[in-house]
């Protein structure tokens, strides 16, 4: 029998997640617009919308631009999209976070289709949102996401799209 | 005369900061047909290798455009929100090219308005993404 191996110091483990999800959050400028930050325990991803003035969509009520959280949603589901499909390398070290860092970035799935139902109106607050991977194939993705604002139980928005996944090399 | 829809339609959508902030305009506006225009921006790349727009900004002009559209309907008392809005992405824009929207509202009744738009760039002939939705007719203005 071999023996099991010793599990890497946490930090070590934690650097190189944070680093990789780093990388792949902030190297798209748009994400960067919207100012959407990642908030990472485990795996489990929550998409974080802090709210700006910029953002607003209805000036008299006010309200948040309805293709903001369209957009919001969109990148929600596809960073969860690539997360999960990216865990594996990050955890075996397969993929180099040092890389992702410098732009090495990986190919992320394409959009075919986003369906985006407005429940409530957008507050002119913070925002958060989580993916969820209801079907995830060699080439095609199905994708469910859900926001919301200050009640985890009340969603202003969801949506469901499909994704065409980024070609495996070997 | 009662006042001209286009004419409130483009004033409150040209008042709306995230429109604004997007650098988005008219370019027609005629009783719910409407065409809109957002040039190329670097703050709106998705894919940083290719420089391609993130479809969430093509997203955010086809819903203002549809908006846009409902608002500027003969039959539309004032003001109009999102109900849904599905996107069918046919391929990436190509980078450095304005994106210019579509959009018809072609059936309002007394709740709901539904609409159809399209996303373009300089190749007129293959549409970058399609859009459908149905959206709130509101109240009049104050």
């Amino acid at each position: 029998m071999s023996k099991r191996r010793r599990p890497e110091p946490m930090q070590v483990v934690k650097q190189r997640r944070d680093a990789a999800l780093n990388a792949l959050v902030h190297g798209v400028p748009y994400i960067k617009f919207l100012g959407i930050e990642f908030d990472r325990r485990g795996d489990e991803l929550t998409a974080v919308l802090p709210f700006q003035d910029k953002l607003i969509g209805n000036p008299m009520l006010p309200a948040l631009h309805g293709g903001v959280t369209a957009a919001f949603l969109e990148v929600t589901a596809i960073i969860g999209l690539s997360w999960a499909y990216l865990w594996d390398d990050i955890e075996s070290g397969k993929l180099d976070a040092e890389q992702l860092v410098a732009g090495a970035l990986p190919r992320l799935p394409k959009t075919i289709d986003f369906t985006v139902d407005y429940l409530r109106s957008g507050l002119p607050r913070d925002a958060y949102a989580r993916a969820q991977i209801n079907r995830s194939g060699r080439r095609y993705a199905s994708v469910h996401v859900e926001a919301w604002q200050d009640n985890r139980h009340r969603n202003y928005a969801q949506a469901t799209g499909h994704f065409l996944m980024p070609p495996t090399d070997g | 005369m009662a006042p001209n829809k286009d004419v409130i339609a483009q004033q409150f959508i040209e008042a709306i900061p995230h429109a604004k902030e997007m650098g988005m305009s008219f370019v027609s506006i005629d009783r719910g047909r409407v065409e809109m225009r957002m040039p190329y921006d670097e703050r709106f790349v998705g894919d940083p290798k290719t420089g391609v727009i993130h479809g969430g900004a093509v997203s955010t002009l086809l819903d203002t455009t549809c908006g846009a559209a409902v608002m500027s309907h003969p039959k539309a008392p004032g003001g109009t929100a999102t109900i849904d809005l599905r996107i069918d992405y046919m391929r990436a824009a190509t980078p450095g090219q304005a994106i210019r929207t579509r959009a018809h509202c072609y059936r309002i009744t007394k709740s709901v308005a539904f609409v159809r738009a399209e996303a373009l760039d300089d190749d007129e002939d293959l549409p970058v993404a399609t859009a459908s939705g149905a959206f709130t007719v509101e109240g009049g203005f104050k």
